[in-house]
């Protein structure tokens, strides 16, 4: 144990997702040891984001305005929904530059193990707004585990009935990786996802 | 560094840094285990999806000094997809899993009993062969009898008085003679009490021919049962999708068998 507030700096640290106790003393000593000037930056850039950055209010992902960048942006279509667990899925699909449509961020998974059921996501306001968007098709984009397909399951028996096209990313074998080493599932996902090839 | 080489279900996943996760294990041999699987959340891990909820497996691992290490997985039975796929079954499953972790933690831990109930339990699930709520409740009943915690529904649990009776009690463990009977006892259905041995003695014809009602009213109990024998609360259990069943439909059975309706 340290002294009193290096102490409490450690502890702060080591609080963040993917810090142990080693690291929060590793990076404390590090900040201790910083260039004042540094830290003085580090510390505006997060009560700026802490004063500034908030939700858009209409697909949940992190905005610095009411509506995001993408939900106000015209010239995406608006007839495409995608729906991903994180705002950090969002910046992973945006990468792609795949996709034209827009996102709904449900704020994570359907976990009932963590006590996280339907109702603790953002599902009543991606029905809301089904109920007034022009949405035809829905892409479920959750995460290709246990928990990401469970909400994906559960999507799709809410949101077929309202009469949309719903899809669910393929899952397949990695690119740059051998068949061999592919598990079962992805293997199996890879078979019932297989397309026909145009020569 | 000591290897060693297990069966196991896994029971649930954590984040842990950037790619890895640990993972709690069911094991055939040795109970409950804590275990590293390193990179395994990148896609372009060769573990995959072989150490995700609902798995069943067999696995190595090596000794570390807190937590076991993964080194390598094989597939026994690839239940996930099939119950991630079904919302029913999904939420019953991880009711299960979280049951079996619970009554893992218990002193004096039957394991191998647990393993078996929970891997076969898993096995019905998956095959989509009967009601998920049937499944989670017969193996509820049953992993807390093999905890040490049978309950009787024919015979009074308290003085062993032969049965049937009506009265039942969660807290006595079960079926209460008119002498034995507690205050805040309830009295079932006769079809109800019937749906819970049944379930108990793993009884599928007659369990599967059960109505709606004597279902939920049976499933009730058993949540009151869970709840009164493991300290904490099992959270999955509050979300547990009931009544929108697949498998085997009652055929709607007449309620005219039984002429009289206790309590
Ligand atoms: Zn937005």
């Amino acid at each position: 144990m340290y002294e009193g507030v290096v102490q409490d700096l450690i502890d702060e640290l080591g609080r963040l997702p993917g810090v142990g106790p080693k690291s929060a003393q590793r990076i404390a000593f590090h900040l201790l040891q910083a260039d004042p000037t540094d830290i003085r930056r580090l510390v505006e850039v997060l009560v700026e984001v802490t004063e500034k950055v908030r939700f858009c209010s209409l697909c949940g992902n992190v905005s610095a305005q009411e509506l995001c960048r993408i939900c106000s942006d015209a010239r995406r279509d608006p007839s495409v929904l995608c729906v991903v667990e994180e705002p950090k899925d969002v910046v992973a699909i945006e990468k792609t530059r795949e996709f034209r449509g827009r996102y709904h961020v449900l704020g994570g998974a359907i976990s009932p193990i963590e006590g996280i059921g339907p109702d603790d996501l953002r599902v009543k306001e991606l029905v809301t707004r089904l109920a007034s968007d022009d949405v035809t098709e829905i892409i479920l984009a959750t995460d290709p585990n246990l928990e990401g397909e469970a909400t994906a399951t559960y999507l799709a028996r809410l949101l077929k009935p309202m009469g949309l096209r719903v899809t669910r990313l393929a899952s397949g074998l990695p690119v740059g990786g051998d068949l061999e080493y592919a598990d079962e599932l992805t293997l199996g996902r890879a078979f019932e996802g297989r397309r026909l090839l145009d020569v | 560094m000591s290897l060693y080489r297990d069966e196991a279900v896994v029971l649930r996943t954590q984040k842990l840094g950037e790619a890895d996760r640990i993972v709690t294990l069911l094991t055939r041999e040795r109970g409950k285990v804590r275990a590293v699987a390193k990179g395994v959340r990148k896609t372009r891990s060769r573990l995959g999806s072989r150490v995700e909820p609902f798995m069943l497996i067999d696995i190595q691992l090596y000794e570390g000094r807190s937590l076991d290490v993964v080194t390598q997985v094989e597939t026994i039975g690839a239940f996930g997809l099939q119950i991630a796929g079904d919302y029913g079954r999904y939420t019953a499953g991880t009711a299960m899993l979280e049951t079996a972790d619970r009554l893992a933690n218990a002193e004096g831990d039957p394991s191998l009993q647990l393993f078996l109930l929970l891997a076969g339990g898993l096995r019905v699930l998956a095959e989509g062969s009967h009601d998920p709520g049937l499944v989670l409740d017969a193996f509820l009943l049953r992993a807390l009898a093999v905890s040490g915690w049978a309950p009787s529904f024919t015979d009074c649990a308290r003085c062993g008085a032969a049965g049937p009776h009506l009265a039942l009690s969660v807290a006595s463990g079960g079926s209460v003679c008119p002498l034995c009977r507690p205050a805040g006892s309830v009295a079932p259905h006769r079809d109800t009490l019937d749906l819970l041995a049944a379930l108990l003695t793993g009884d599928w014809p007659a369990a599967d021919g059960s109505e709606e009602r004597r279902r939920r009213e049976a499933s009730g109990i058993i949540a009151a049962y869970v709840q009164w024998h493991l300290e904490r609360q099992v959270r999955s259990l509050r979300l547990v999708e009931r009544g929108r069943g697949e498998g085997p439909r009652p055929a709607g059975r007449p309620c005219a068998v039984n002429g009289t309706t206790p309590g």
